[in-house]
């Protein structure tokens, strides 16, 4: 416990400085910013806002980001709320009760009771986060090669079966991203793989490129084809604070909804999406009158709101004890510490503890901002929201341009951007998922170094990988989760439940 | 035969393509063995997985019963033709350009990939942009762009023709654009 609180302190003195509140400030407005924007969840601001911290000293750029992601979704939230228009598959359940709140003339309350639950959340998850990196940190040492391969595998699988649409599929996406993490020079052997002659591809494929193009220009012309659709903002925001009976019923659900979100989002993969729908559906189930959920109950919006927040936090913990990044976001923060030379993994809280402490107790600090200061900025979100997009759009495009040019100052980059825009708009018909391919992407060279270490070690033998205890439970967790998914009945509730999303 | 789900049976088949494709590249690196893998073992593996798995996908396609909702979207080529186009085009244009003459040009350009163009707002947007991009990029986050013109002579070949044809065929869609109207 005292060490928990050294720990904290140690973090709120990094986490304190003008400079780094500054940058978490700025994170999390322009993060806000983008994240508002109809259409565009976390991933693509992410991703366009990414280039910017590149600039800043690790700890400073890692906070931003961080604010960024927090601002991101708060903002994908406003959206889901005022305009019914989720940017990512978590928000989808927001819009169930939120917009209806809204529609009744409740928009300020339920803004201010998303805020809250989150903020409630975010707390709750920081302790969390805090208590429990160090000794899970402890057993990330203990991993060697082949359980760090079990474990990608275990990492991908759970983003894959809990994605929505065809598993194959799926994991076609995951191999693919994979594959084109192999683009580049071999670390082992110098030799430059795939490369086509051309030496920029030589350095491999940043994933803020592919995210760009696949998130955003894909979105972008799929929103285009869609003609104008943009209607109904709700410009009533009412009373700002929610009233009382408003407060009782939201603070038990926001309760809950906390824990649950803690607990899933530790799991890898899509831990936010599965938390708010299993949040939503656990204060429908538990709740006296449920036929007032989707008419704007506000349980219905501050439990999922909470949970996804939670779960946002807590899928920290993978990706800064063991270096598994358990979603998009993560892989796309995984880039982040890889470009400011630091490896992602048990090690980063012994070697950079004013890194690691400092990231966390801002974490705690952006949500903090996030109630304060967007709150009362409420009425600018909505002015946002009202910009057409035949303006906005440009300035996406811009953005994503400008963005990819400044990671090497290389127009080539411009143009892979473009290709994966091509290829990302023919996924997108064919119903192939992106993020799995990001993650695989960016867990690509990590994967096959361990591999080839395991091996190694084994001298050659495969069954390394099922005769070490620890590898072997993680892979037979992967193959159950594959298993589960893959049964008949639990595939159609499975696809149910997706359905009722849509 | 039918195809009872036309997007798994087309994706399937572009896996198997890909997977042959960056297996039959992986043959040309070294292999090693098991205990000493080259570069080729481990996208080689990957691949061949990738390929199986992509089949997998083909032949469900065929199987159980027709599902709704399932036929390749329409491609609108319009507007992926003017959005990549433009990006393309600004990629060429900001090395020998430069970012201020680029950027107006990709906002008017791309703007033309919306349903509802209008020419005074997509002026208006690429004059906004442009001094947004001086103040945020080149001033306030320092970002080293090539600003100004160079000299058409000291041009690659290349971006001598593409240049002058692709900014050719913006504006001749952009004429026809607003006469359509």
């Amino acid at each position: 416990m005292m060490e928990l609180l050294q720990h904290l302190a140690l973090g709120f003195s990094v986490a304190f400085t003008p400079e780094n509140l500054a940058y978490a400030l700025l994170g999390c407005i322009l993060g806000t910013l983008i994240g508002v924007l109809p259409g565009i969840g976390p991933v693509p601001t992410i991703a366009m806002l990414l280039p910017l911290t590149y600039i800043l000293p690790p700890t400073a750029g890692l906070i931003m980001l961080a604010g960024i992601y927090y601002g991101a979704q708060y903002g994908g939230s406003t959206t889901a709320i005022l305009v019914a228009l989720p940017g990512e598959t978590s928000a989808v359940v927001t819009v169930l009760d939120g917009h209806q709140m809204a529609k009744n003339g409740r928009a300020g309350a339920a803004l201010a009771i998303a805020a809250l639950g989150s903020f409630f959340a975010g707390c709750f998850a920081t302790v969390l986060l805090a208590a429990f990196a160090p000794p899970l940190a402890e057993v990330a040492f203990k991993f060697g090669p082949a359980e760090y391969f079990s474990l990608m595998v275990l990492g991908l699988v759970g983003a894959v079966v809990l994605a929505s649409g065809s598993l194959p599929k799926a994991i076609c996406m995951i191999l693919l991203g994979l594959l084109l993490g192999m683009i580049g020079t071999d670390v082992n052997s110098g030799v430059a793989r795939f490369d086509f002659g051309i030496p920029e591809l030589q350095d491999g494929i940043d994933f803020a490129v592919v995210a760009m193009g696949v998130f955003g220009l894909a979105e972008i012309m799929n929103n285009l084809a869609q003609k104008e659709n943009r209607v109904d903002i709700t410009d009533k925001i009412g009373a700002l604070y929610p009233n009382r009976q408003e407060l009782r019923e939201a603070a038990p659900a926001c309760i809950r909804g906390t824990l649950l979100g803690s607990a899933l989002g530790i799991l890898p993969g899509g831990g936010a999406v599965l938390s708010s729908f299993a949040s939503y559906t656990l204060e429908k189930k538990l709740s006296k009158n449920p036929e007032r959920f989707g008419k704007g109950h506000p349980a219905g919006l501050a439990g999922p709101e909470s949970a996804n927040n939670a779960a946002a936090q807590t899928s920290f913990i993978p990706l800064l004890t063991l270096g598994i990044p358990g979603n998009a976001v993560m892989a796309l923060m995984v880039g982040a510490m890889t470009i400011h030379n630091i490896q992602p993994g048990p090690q980063v809280m012994s070697s950079h503890p004013e890194l690691f402490w400092g990231l966390i107790t801002s974490m705690w600090i952006g949500n903090l901002m996030l109630v304060v200061l967007n709150l009362p900025l409420i009425g600018l979100w909505v002015k946002l929201l009202k910009v057409p997009y035949r303006v906005l759009f440009p300035a996406i495009v811009l953005f994503c341009t400008v963005g990819v040019y400044s990671l090497n100052y290389n127009v080539f980059d411009i143009y892979i951007m473009a290709a994966f825009g091509v290829i990302g708009y023919i996924w997108s018909k064919l119903k192939c998922e992106g993020a799995p391919l990001l993650l695989g992407l960016v867990l690509g060279p990590m994967m096959e170094e361990n591999f080839r270490r395991a091996l190694l070690l084994s001298r050659g033998d495969f069954t390394t990988f099922v005769t070490r205890p620890l590898s072997l439970s993680l892979l037979v967790f992967a193959l159950a989760l594959v298993i589960l998914v893959a049964l008949p009945s639990i595939r159609k509730k499975r696809e149910e439940t997706f359905v009722e999303e849509d | 035969m039918h195809i009872k789900n036309q997007q798994d049976f087309w994706s399937g088949l572009m896996f198997v393509a890909i997977g042959l494709g960056f297996a039959i590249f992986s043959v040309s690196y070294d292999m090693g063995t098991p205990s000493r893998m080259g570069p080729g073992y481990f996208p080689f593996w990957l691949a061949i997985c990738m390929a199986l798995l992509g089949a997998v996908v083909t032949l469900g396609s065929f199987r159980g019963e027709h599902v709704e909702d399932s036929s390749v979207g329409h491609f609108d080529w319009d507007i992926l033709f003017l959005i990549i186009g433009s990006i393309c085009l600004y990629g060429l244009m900001l090395d020998h350009l430069g970012l201020y003459i680029a950027t107006p040009l990709l906002v008017i350009f791309c703007s033309l990939a919306s349903h509802e163009f209008s020419l005074v707002i997509a002026i208006g947007n690429a004059i906004f942009l442009t001094a947004f991009s001086w103040l945020a990029f080149v001033k306030g986050l320092g970002l080293i762009f090539p600003l100004w013109p160079e000299p058409i002579g000291e041009w690659s070949l290349l971006a001598q023709i593409l240049i002058p044809v692709g900014i050719i065929i913006a504006v001749v869609m952009l004429v026809r654009r607003i006469k359509g109207k």
